[in-house]
């Protein structure tokens, strides 16, 4: 999020609200589990971190607002970000793990635990895709949300394979 | 209520001996009016044999399949192609359109072996078209129409005598993802509107579009997601 943020601002000076408004346009109904307060809890952070400042807008029918903007080191920290590669997913080790130890204790038939999961997995596509197919054609949101599809359609290929191997080494 | 789409012990069989094998193996299925159901499987589970016979484009070895009530199986190839031709429509992966013909003259084809006067089968394709978004397009040869299109036009087609189920066979399995994109929307959109729908797919985003989705492994259903309350 205080990426996310920083990028935002490297345009141009903004408010919270409007940072919040452009983040909400860019993810949809993704973005529905954002609360309000994270943007000025992080925008509270950077400011602290002194990679923004803040100037005070008086306004005569309302009250005063802040105005953020990039200092060189916030600059500096949008670069070194937009050319970051990393990537927060890695393969579900943890469900292979649960299977290996289902397994070896006796405590669970894997693949009884990989149908379950396929079962909670396509929930979640169906729910991405129809989210995915309300929103407008090529809408930013749209393009997350068959992000979200696509990794689950994986996942879900995966599974396939994880039940096919527990299968041969139940028989 | 009496199901549509009613199987009891499904089987199909191919070779035998050690060369057996069992692209349909004991399936019991009910799809209820309205009902949207994915069948999904990887390539050689099984599932395009399994919706041919639902369909009655096939014969079970085994087991019995009831369209609107009625025995599909045991009934001659006549007797069941006319049964199919006013209860089912069908989709494939390949279109299956007339090369010669224009999208409304494919469309409306059906209609016209079903004994539709011409004016009310060209009324009903064009109507049709228009719904699955391709009215500019009536005109033109398959040809000359993009996959994505062609596949609808084949949407429109199964739809021109109404029938009470439609049965689509990897209906994305020739298109890329963008024109995917569109053919699964139309299936939600089918759904919504209270199509009776049977979708056997590699691609798991027919979930989008489902009520359920049936898992499938070599010739038998393994598991099932229910995804709406409407099942």
């Amino acid at each position: 999020m205080q990426d996310v943020l920083l990028a935002l601002l490297s345009k141009e000076p903004a408010h919270g609200y409007d940072l919040r408004a452009r983040l909400t346009a860019a993810l949809g109904p993704v973005g529905d589990t954002m609360n309000a307060g994270q943007v000025y809890v992080s925008l509270r952070r950077l400011e602290k971190a002194g990679l923004v400042e803040a100037h005070v807008v008086g306004q005569s029918d309302r009250p005063d607002r802040k105005v953020y903007d990039l200092t060189p080191a916030g600059r500096e920290r949008v670069a070194t970000w937009l050319t970051d590669a990393s990537w927060e997913r890695t393969a579900p080790a943890e469900f292979h793990l649960k299977l290996v130890a289902a397994a070896a204790s006796g405590l669970a038939d894997p693949v009884a635990l990989v149908d379950a999961q396929r079962r909670e997995l396509t929930r979640r596509l169906a729910e991405a895709q129809r989210a995915a197919l309300t929103e407008p054609d090529g809408s930013r949101a749209a393009l997350l949300l068959e992000g979200a599809v696509l990794r689950l359609g994986a996942d879900l290929a995966w599974l396939d394979a994880c039940e096919t191997h527990w299968t041969r080494e139940n028989s | 209520m009496e199901p549509v789409l009613r199987a009891r012990g499904l089987r199909r069989h191919y070779g035998a001996d050690a060369a057996l094998v069992r692209a349909v193996d004991d399936v019991h299925l009910d799809v209820a009016r309205g009902e949207a159901v994915g069948i999904v499987g990887p390539s050689g589970c099984g599932k395009s044999t399994l919706l041919h016979l639902l369909g009655g484009l096939d014969r079970p070895d085994g087991g019995e399949v009831l369209l609107g009530g009625r025995r599909l199986d045991t009934l001659s190839e006549t007797a069941a192609a006319r049964l199919r031709r006013g209860l089912v429509g069908f989709v494939f992966q390949a279109f299956h359109l007339m090369d010669e013909l224009t999208a409304r003259e494919n469309v409306e084809l059906p209609a016209l072996l079903a004994g539709v006067p011409p004016r009310t089968a060209r009324r009903r394709a064009l109507g049709l078209l228009e719904r699955v978004g391709l009215g500019d397009r009536a005109g033109h040869l398959p040809g000359e129409l993009s996959g994505g299109q062609r596949q609808r036009v084949a949407v429109a087609r199964a739809l021109v005598n109404d029938p009470p189920l439609l049965l689509a066979d990897e209906p994305t399995g020739n298109l890329d993802t963008a024109a995917a994109t569109g053919v699964l929307r139309l299936f939600a959109e089918l759904r919504a509107e209270g199509r009776t729908l049977v979708v056997v797919t590699h691609d798991p985003r027919i979930a989008g579009a489902a009520d359920r989705v049936i898992a499938m492994r070599d010739g038998a259903f393994v598991d099932q997601t229910v995804l709406t309350g409407r099942v």
